[in-house]
């Protein structure tokens, strides 16, 4: 079992806040980890340390082999082997659906034109949306526009994948179309941190939880632990919270 | 008349709403007929169009507003009270009158307001607006007005690069940058606050003087332009390349940052985001300011006639002291009121094009994601 992902003594802050207190995860190669917690509680912004879009106030972070430093170089290589899903915002607005598929590809791995919409077509055919190739992201349901998104990271042929509530922006019943596609993405074995609300979701797909709590990680295990016999009061109490306003 | 407007609300019972209705009528008619019959005494005594101006317009303007609200207010009793069609119908003619009535007031008013301009101010007419001037000039202002014309596109051009350029290099990243970053604010703080013409004199009148090296010889031509123009242009470049490199970027900023993360998560450069992400959207945003810019710019070439230039307005000017007459300055101005037109409408063209895909913020672009209120960036 070969770690993708080994982070030490993260810490985070902005300005005076502490927003990860010295985080310890550990993410080998298949694993789905689901990052759960309140809101507020740093999910994004561990996502977003661990490829780099955060510089790390102390501690280190290593994706792939590869330490995450701030060295732009150095950090457009390894993002390179990550890919990252946001909440929103995620396609260009301005460019087709193929065109934001290829252009990592074509401007990152240099690939030809057409060498890049050979690599897109199967992956929107895989999602239903080869139809769509020239149609511009406004054209599409948010459903459609958070599955492309997927698609165009893994036109990169990341060896990690990261997920920010990818299903959050979303209207209830455009979500299942994306679980669906992030599971079937696990079921293949990509390695997945994904930070999410969806318990149901967690529940089914992930190999391990963690619990994020005041910036540190306050409980992990598998999911049928975490969900049935937490160890810890405020797990309880989150999911106990969690259940209640219908999530789970 | 006077009777009409002496007239209360009309009340609940039959005949009241039958006046309300008549009252509307009779005060929307007056209006009509008195904006009508001002026409009527202004044709017949052309010398005195200054009182049926007054006449037409204090009378039977406020008139027909009165009698508008009036006549709404009528039909609104008869609809409410479910009262007799004919009753509703008088009401609503009533109003359609008083439409005619305010219509015809202002319309003639207008018409009048010139008549009396025109006809009382016929030096004003033959300083400003002389046939045989305009025509005579005509030759003389077009040529320079071509020049005005060739400096603005071949400004414009340049400052579209040049703010852009500025804009980059204010946005770069790295403490390495931080000499450059300081020169681009320096550069924008100092030519924005210099007046126009300032810059213009200093440039052109000074920097052959200074002897540096990049300054273009006297027989120097560049585009068919001679040293002087030459110094016009890079003037009105340093102007204006400071004022749409702000628009730049706020374009820039503009642009959610989720944008920028997206691409640089993708393994994009911080350059390869910013030329093919974000710079094209910023681009697209900054059209309809940056087309405000182009039309100050375009102006401000007249300013070019106090460096020895002879554009537009020096050969205008010229021609109105040589003539004791401005008709030439007025043909040179509606050239330049002329050229902007299509300009806007074309602006209006393209943004409406690409209105749809600017607003494109994708999923859940209403959603204020707690890192993104916070102001993070990648
Ligand atoms: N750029 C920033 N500047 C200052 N504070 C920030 C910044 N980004 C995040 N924070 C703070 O860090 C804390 C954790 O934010 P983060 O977005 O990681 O939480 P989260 O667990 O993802 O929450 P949510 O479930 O709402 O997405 C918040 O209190 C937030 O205000
Ligand atoms: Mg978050």
């Amino acid at each position: 079992m070969t770690p993708v992902v080994e982070i030490r003594g993260l810490v985070k802050r902005f300005g005076f806040t502490t927003v990860l207190d010295g985080i310890d995860l550990d993410v080998t190669d298949h694993e789905v980890v689901c990052l759960i917690g309140a809101s507020g509680s740093g999910k994004s912004t561990l996502l977003r340390c661990v490829n780099g879009l955060e510089p790390l106030s102390s501690g280190t972070v290593t994706v792939a082999g590869r330490t995450v430093i701030q060295d732009d170089i150095k950090l457009n290589r390894l993002r390179r082997d990550v890919g990252i899903v946001f909440q929103s915002y995620n396609l260009f607005p301005h460019m087709t659906v193929m065109h934001n598929v290829t252009l990592a590809p074509r401007k990152v791995l240099h690939l030809s034109t057409e060498e890049a919409e050979q690599r897109a077509r199967p992956l929107l055919e895989r999602i239903g949306l080869a139809d769509k190739a020239s149609a511009y992201p406004d054209s599409l349901s948010g459903g459609q526009q958070q599955r492309v998104a997927i698609v165009r990271a893994l036109a990169m042929q990341p060896k990690l994948m990261l997920f920010d509530e990818i299903t959050s922006a979303l209207d209830p019943e455009l979500v299942n179309e994306v679980l669906l596609m992030m599971k079937d993405l696990a079921q293949e074995g990509m390695t997945m941190i994904v930070a999410t609300h969806e318990m149901a979701f967690a529940r089914d797909v992930a190999n391990k939880v963690c619990f994020l709590h005041q910036g540190k990680i306050l409980e992990e295990g598998p999911p049928q632990q975490i969900f049935t016999s937490p160890k810890e009061e405020r797990t309880a109490e989150f999911l106990k919270r969690t259940l209640e306003s219908g999530r789970l | 008349m006077a009777n009409g407007i002496g007239d209360t609300a009309p009340s609940p019972d039959r005949t009241a709403r039958d006046r309300g209705a008549m009252t509307a009528m009779v005060v929307s008619g007056a209006s009509v007929a008195l904006a009508l019959a001002g026409g009527l005494v202004a044709a017949l005594r052309a010398s005195d169009t200054n009182n049926t101006f007054l006449l037409v317009f204090v009378l039977a303007f406020p008139l027909g507003v009165f009698a508008l609200w009036f006549g709404r207010r009528a039909e609104t009793h008869i609809v409410d009270r479910d009262g007799p069609d004919e009753d509703e119908q008088l009401a609503r003619l009533a109003r359609r009158v008083a439409v005619a009535g305010i219509v015809l007031s202002v319309l003639l008013a207008c018409g009048l307001g010139v008549w009396a301009a025109w006809t009382g101010l016929e030096d004003v007419q033959e300083i400003f607006f002389s046939l045989p001037d305009l025509g005579d000039s005509a030759g003389l202002v077009t040529d320079g007005f071509l020049l005005n014309v060739k400096i603005f596109v071949v400004a414009e051009v340049l400052v579209l690069v040049w703010g852009l350029v500025v804009a980059v290099t204010r946005e770069l990243p790295g403490r390495a940058a931080a000499p450059l970053r300081w020169l681009a604010v320096a550069y924008v703080d100092i030519f924005r606050g210099l007046p126009a013409i300032i810059t213009i004199y200093l440039v052109v009148f000074g920097l052959p003087l200074s002897r540096l090296p990049i300054v273009p010889g006297t027989d120097a031509s560049f585009l068919g332009f001679d040293q002087v123009e030459m110094l016009g242009v890079l003037a009105l470049v340093l102007v204006y390349g400071a004022y749409v490199a702000e628009v730049y970027r706020a374009g820039i900023e503009s642009v959610h940052w989720s944008q920028r993360a997206a691409a640089q998560g993708l393994g994009l450069s911080r350059g390869q985001a910013m030329r093919y992400v974000v710079v094209p959207q910023a681009l697209r945003r900054v059209v309809p300011p940056l087309m405000n810019d182009f039309i100050g710019l375009q102006k401000d070439t007249a300013l070019l006639n106090i460096a020895g230039i002879f554009e537009g307005f020096a050969a205008a000017s010229n021609y109105a002291n040589n003539n004791f007459n401005l008709s030439s300055v007025t043909g040179l101005g509606i050239c330049f009121v002329v050229i902007t037109i299509p300009m806007t409408r074309f602006t209006d063209y393209l943004v409406r094009r690409d209105q749809r895909r600017l607003r494109g913020g994708g999923v859940g672009a209403a959603v204020t994601d707690v890192v993104g209120a916070s102001g993070g960036r990648a």
